[in-house]
């Protein structure tokens, strides 16, 4: 693909250099929303010239700088770990500063909404905060005792890789606004928040997995997770979030019975 | 920057957002170990009576009245029937019960679809068990060409 559309570009233009980057025009469809303006979000299209180097996010910034700076959107790293770009790019929650536009087929409209499920502020900003109340709830910290500040708590490496893959959330959010349960009233605590108990759970030197376990077996808990595995395909650091999930479920069953 | 009187009030976007309450205990866990449980059993008790109606002997063709009240007269089979009648409405219910709270937006529908969903049960289980434990194939008062053959022989 990417092959083809620089052979083309070498051809048409004679004084471009070998080994140049490809470029194409994309256009891109934004869901639109200000409530100052209208209480109804809008479709947009914008065309712009992308490289085969850009990312979505790469497109929105040219859009922002320069076609319509009245555009919003969240991102601070551009490097896929500070978590704050997750949007719905072509109906699939995605980090826009990992997706690269060739990737997801510039021939059509890339469609780029806000994450479903939070409520939108503007454009593609939502309001994290009912995302974050529940990763507060189930108290995202380490508790022990012993070992105060002047000795390390020792741990062994199969006992650190026990949680390793949970520690990797970013809290980007793209899980939790996958769930199909999260959609309905917002009253699911969400992948993310069981993906960093999990972390904690599982840590060998943490003391309060009990407590933990207790928060989430609420009716709003794990229980409340249909294996639907969005969240999974959702996570953009390649997190096994329903595997996860299924651990904490059987660590309850394990303790109640 | 500047508020003009045209600006439209925007409502919180977070009020619905909240967790209303904190809803823990055991029920969801036991309904989800439950489900499981009831599933395998249910398995087993459903092909048994499969393989035991339709295949054995002359099969299906063996299946009238008679056979349903042999079968009935057994407390074996009482207690079969019995179990199959109260595991598949346990759980057949949960899982109706969890696709309400899944799909159900509003507190109101969604109580008026559970209310409808245990009425339905406790009817079917009731009449069911009454149906098993008090089954006469032939009351004695009952008209005679109403009767299986067997009740007059």
């Amino acid at each position: 693909m990417t092959a083809v559309v620089e052979e083309n570009t070498a051809s048409s233009a004679p004084e471009s250099q070998a080994g140049a980057v490809a470029s194409f025009e994309v256009t891109l469809r934004i869901r639109r929303y200000n409530p100052e303006v209208s209480a109804e979000p809008t479709w947009e299209e914008h065309t712009v010239t992308a490289y085969g180097t850009d990312r979505v996010l790469d497109a929105l910034h040219k859009i922002k700088w320069e076609t319509d700076g009245s555009l919003t959107f969240r991102r601070s790293c551009a490097h896929g770990v500070c978590g704050s770009d997750a949007m719905r790019i072509n109906g699939r929650n995605r980090l826009a500063c990992k997706t690269l536009l060739k990737d997801i087929n510039p021939d059509k409209p890339i469609t780029v909404e806000p994450i479903k499920g939070l409520p939108v502020v503007k454009d593609l900003v939502v309001d994290m905060e009912p995302f974050f109340a529940s990763y507060r709830e189930i108290m995202p910290f380490l508790v022990t005792s012993g070992n105060e500040p002047s000795r390390e708590h020792l741990q062994s490496q199969a006992d650190r890789d026990r949680f390793d893959d949970t520690t990797k959330c970013i809290l980007c959010a793209a899980c939790t606004s996958s769930c199909p349960v999260f959609w309905t009233d917002g009253q699911y605590f969400g992948p993310a928040a069981i993906v960093n108990a999990h972390r904690f759970i599982f840590d060998s030197r943490d003391e309060a997995a009990t407590q933990r376990l207790e928060i989430l077996n609420d009716k709003e808990g794990v229980w409340r997770c249909r294996t639907t595995f969005n969240c999974t395909e959702a996570c953009p650091r390649g997190i096994e979030v329903t595997k996860a999930i299924q651990e904490v479920k059987r660590a309850m069953i394990t303790r109640a019975f | 920057m500047a508020q003009t009187d045209a600006t439209p009030l925007v409502a919180s976007p977070r009020s619905p957002y909240v967790r209303r309450k904190t809803t823990r205990g055991n029920f969801e866990l036991y309904s989800w170990v439950f489900m499981r449980a009831s599933g395998v059993v249910l398995v087993a008790l459903i092909f048994g009576h499969l393989f035991v109606n339709l295949m054995v002997g002359d099969g299906v063709h063996a299946i009238d009245f008679a056979f349903v009240a042999g079968k009935w007269a057994s407390p074996f089979w009482q207690v079969w029937d019995l179990l199959m009648l109260w595991l598949a409405m346990i759980h057949g219910t949960n899982g109706v019960r969890t696709i309400i709270n899944d799909y159900a937006q509003r507190d109101l529908t969604r109580g008026v679809l559970k209310s409808l969903l245990y009425l339905a049960f406790t009817l079917t289980v009731v009449l069911g068990t009454l149906v098993i434990f008090t089954f006469d194939p032939c009351p004695p008062e009952a008209p005679a060409e109403l009767l299986a053959s067997f009740c007059t022989a």
